[in-house]
């Protein structure tokens, strides 16, 4: 009989050779009945590779898996969709004109006499919505739904196809915190009703509040498997990183100076000419940190846009250090003493064919010294490059690598070497350490708080709530291309960022 | 590493083309009894085997530097020109028509007059098709084709109806240009055994020059190339898109309309009728894909096309190859150089599988890494 300490999952000693480059380097994970573990590892530490490997899409060079006792051998995503193995992607596969119970069955469908069943199926998925307290609107269109709720489809899709072992691919990173809360709630009801779940996340705060065990990697190795209850953030950041890391930043008190940006009754369209940011107002001073918070897609990317000249503005205006700088070109704006973290930083912040070098100078390289008379100075460039790769801990061979085969985190710092060296009076971040490890993140999160002690001002639009709440001397929160609410970081929760990112809740100002 | 097999690329895939090429070409002959290594033979032979064919080899050549250059600038920028054999049409009937019209201007004054307004000619007729696509987003590849045509007809008339017939000798040629408006240099031509060698290749190694020298060190080139690899970035870094588009159509252009100057003023010495779009156009493009864009890469394809050309008659007259099987060879050959991409894509695949998963998945590894990256 299988009881509740059995291991649903054994892996041991998986090794994953790419050409010689050890991706999973002897790692050991063991997965009980009715268990929540976390796997936690920086970006490129080998979680996915491994979470591939259990799910049949690579094979292990060496070592063992072992579901239910038995030793498997996991060839493709059929044999472990067979032995109950089920994922929940990070970027939900769903068909948006579909309902949500047509999603769910799709490519299961129950056939009656060579036709759809379309009431037992209806039966079967409402039955396990009701099992798992996963309540949804069957019938709704999946276009027409949350993404919070789009992930409810996603997870009674797995349950749907028969899985007992559910692993999750950072589920929480496009949830607000209420949703979070919901999500967590789901977790722990599979995990009552005996499922067993991994859970792949970066966030120590939801393995605190969800996992039994966490099983840390780093660099292809695991490091320890610990009882979450016997950890704290500091041990887990640190085993993750390989060094301490300073959690808790050094903020001192902002030194407000004058009004650098000022935005006023802003509206500007989406792609399609439908009206995205729709009557934007706010301000920003030198020595302060104004961050946006907000779901993806309420208008941030327009705005952002706007702001740095990409796109047009419909009405409204924005004063950037007291001069009108609505609808002037990207070059005028930036000229004017304007530094862009973009938020694609390989679509929009570098040419990744190209040198570090001719990178850095790409939003420089028609002044002096790095060109005369429209003729470049490769010398100076180069100098130039190096310099800022010493200053900015920028780790790549040399200066002539070109930017795509730098790890994310030193695209990411390469882009900020280049943005924060002009010396610009405002600058604007837009998700700066998105998909970055803690190190990184530390290290980005400490050079804008030395801008902001230099006396620039800092627009920080951001998804991540602990960036937002940890770097703000104030923020606005955007929902639907408009400013719900304008709180202190101090005097806010979690939970009201969250009322007024669904628009729950609404603030005069 | 990377670095590195990133150049032994550049350097292999081409090779691998020319050398599958010439194989397909042996078979084919081997299949009609055509004994392919004598084929081979008088190919080379009649090229490069004597300073005739030495000197017709250069003169082949040298109009297909121009507009090789000339499709590698747009290229660059992201643009697929090939209205090169209009533009290079343009170019050599303007130049042709000024010598003839001023036939007593001095030397030093007509020559130049004559190559500028060649290159001015090419750069408006592609410039039609660069500011449409730069106002108005029309697809280039469809504009550039359609106006080879208007090109093509558009000489005929204006040879035919508007041209002085003084200029001319009958309906369908122009007079021979004077020596004062001719490239041909005669101790140049003694030299490479009577040939039609002329002074164009010397402007055809000043264009490579100029067009290294402006892609690699001028704030022009890197914004053409940096449009051409990226452009949401460079909109970011505040370049004009649109002023992008439009240089480097125009320089473009410019290049292509030299090519039909060089042919002009260098090989014919006039102009006559057309009846379908210039082969040095056509051929510039396979030239510049096979160059992989570089300088160097130019002018060593168009000297490899020449010799395809320039030997294939050879082929034919000495190897007693008929014509259509020499053209079949030549097709297959310029065929494998033309599926170039293909070869690099199988060079590229081999380069991703090998690249560690450490890194973030750059554009080429995107397709085997994106998966890793996701789960």
């Amino acid at each position: 009989m299988e009881t509740k300490t059995q291991n649903m999952i054994e892996m041991r000693h998986i090794v994953k050779d790419f050409n010689g480059f050890k991706a999973n380097n002897d790692i050991n994970l063991t997965l009980k009945r009715g268990e929540i573990l976390a796997l936690l590892g920086e970006n490129g530490a080998g979680k996915s590779t491994l979470m591939q490997i259990l799910s049949g899409l690579l094979a292990p060079t060496a070592g063992d898996i072992l579901v239910r006792g038995k030793q498997v051998d996991i060839k493709d995503p059929n044999t472990a969709k067979a032995l109950g193995i089920g994922m929940v992607h990070q970027h939900f596969m769903l068909a948006a004109a579909f309902s949500v119970w047509e999603n769910i069955i799709l490519g299961d469908e129950p056939v009656k006499r060579g036709k759809l069943d379309v009431k037992a199926a209806h039966q079967k998925v409402t039955a396990l919505s009701k099992r798992y307290g996963l309540a949804i609107n069957l019938d709704a269109k999946v276009a027409d739904i949350t993404v919070a709720q789009q992930q409810r489809v996603e997870i009674l899709k797995v349950l749907y196809r028969g899985a007992e072992i559910l692993i999750f691919d950072e589920p929480t990173a496009v949830l607000t915190p209420q949703e979070i809360t919901e999500f967590i709630k789901i977790l722990k009801g599979l995990a009552a009703e005996g499922k067993a779940v991994i859970l792949i996340t970066h966030k120590l705060d939801e393995i605190k509040a969800v996992a039994d065990r966490v099983t840390v990697i780093r660099a292809g190795q695991g490091i320890a498997t610990l009882r979450v209850s016997d950890t704290t953030d500091d041990q887990l950041a640190e085993m993750m990183v390989g060094r301490h890391v300073n959690m808790k930043l050094d903020k001192p008190a902002a030194k407000i100076g004058q009004e650098v940006l000022n935005v006023s009754d802003l509206k500007v369209n989406e792609a399609r000419g439908n009206l995205a940011v729709k009557g934007l107002s706010f301000n920003l001073h030198q020595g302060e940190i104004l961050g946006l918070a907000g779901i993806d897609g309420n208008g941030q990317d327009e705005l952002v846009e706007a702001l740095t000249g990409l796109r047009r503005v419909e009405a409204g205006q924005v004063t950037i250090k007291g001069k009108n700088m609505t609808n002037k070109k990207v070059r005028e704006i930036t000229e004017l003493g304007v530094s862009h973290i973009p938020a694609d930083r390989q679509k929009f912040g570098l040419i990744l064919p190209w040198s570090v070098a001719d990178n850095m100078a790409l939003q420089s390289y028609y002044h002096e010294p790095f060109s005369k008379h429209g003729i470049i100075n490769f010398n100076a460039i180069h100098e130039h490059a190096r310099k800022l790769i010493k200053q900015f801990d920028v780790r790549t061979t040399d200066e002539n690598l070109p930017a795509g085969e730098l790890s994310g985190g030193n695209q990411q710092k390469a882009i900020i070497a280049r943005e924060l060296d002009r010396n610009s009076d405002l600058i604007i971040a837009f998700q700066p350490t998105r998909g970055l490890d803690v190190g990184a993140i530390e290290y980005i999160h400490q050079q804008l708080l030395a801008q902001r002690a230099a006396g620039k001002a800092i627009l920080l639009i951001s998804y991540e709530l602990d960036e937002i709440m940890q770097l703000s001397d104030r923020i606005a929160v955007l929902h639907d291309g408009q400013i719900s609410g304008e709180v202190r970081p101090a005097d806010t929760t979690d939970r009201e960022l969250g009322l007024l990112m669904t628009g729950a809740k609404k603030e005069g100002r | 590493m990377f670095n590195l097999s990133e150049k032994n690329k550049k350097f292999l895939v081409p090779i691998v083309s020319v050398v599958a090429g010439f194989l397909v070409g042996a078979i084919i002959m081997l299949v009609w009894s055509y004994n392919p290594i004598q084929a081979y033979g008088s190919m080379f032979s009649s090229a490069l085997g004597n300073m005739n064919g030495i000197g017709e080899t250069i003169r082949e050549a040298t109009p297909l530097i121009f507009t090789a250059i000339g499709f590698a600038i747009a290229s660059s920028a992201g643009f697929f020109n090939i209205g090169l054999p209009g533009q290079a049409q343009a170019g050599w009937i303007t130049a042709i028509w000024i010598a003839l019209a001023n036939p007593n201007l001095p030397k030093y004054i007509l020559l130049p007059v004559c190559i500028i307004a060649g290159a001015l000619a090419g750069a408006i007729v592609s410039g039609i098709a660069g500011v449409l696509r730069a106002y108005f987003g029309t697809n280039e590849v469809i504009t550039t084709i359609m106006i080879n045509y208007i090109v093509l007809y558009l000489c005929q008339y204006l040879m035919q109806q508007i041209m002085s017939p003084k200029l001319r000798v009958d309906m369908d040629a122009t007079k021979t240009v004077s020596a004062n408006g001719s490239l041909h240099l005669d101790w140049l031509a003694n030299f490479f055994g009577q040939s039609r060698i002329n002074a164009g290749i010397f402007l055809a190694f000043i264009a490579l020059l100029g067009f290294w020298w402006l892609m690699r060190k001028t704030t022009t080139g890197f914004e053409i190339k940096a449009v051409g690899l990226n452009q949401f970035a460079s909109q970011y870094a505040g370049m004009s898109a649109k002023k992008n588009i439009i240089v480097s159509m125009l320089l473009s252009g410019a290049f292509a309309g030299l090519g039909g100057v060089v042919q002009g003023l260098g090989t014919y010495q006039n102009y006559f009728t057309q009846t379908a779009s210039l082969d040095i156009g056509w051929d510039g493009l396979s030239v510049a894909l096979l160059g992989g864009g570089s300088a160097l890469g130019i002018l060593i394809a168009a000297l490899l096309f020449s010799i395809l050309k320039i030997g294939g008659l050879g082929m034919q007259t000495i190897a007693g190859i008929p014509y259509e099987i020499v053209s079949i060879v030549i097709a297959a050959i310029i065929f494998f150089i033309a599926i170039n991409y293909v070869v690099g894509l199988l060079f590229s695949r081999k380069a991703a599988v090998k690249t560690p998963t450490d890194h973030h998945p750059t554009s080429t590894q995107a397709v085997t890494l994106g998966k890793e990256e996701q789960l």
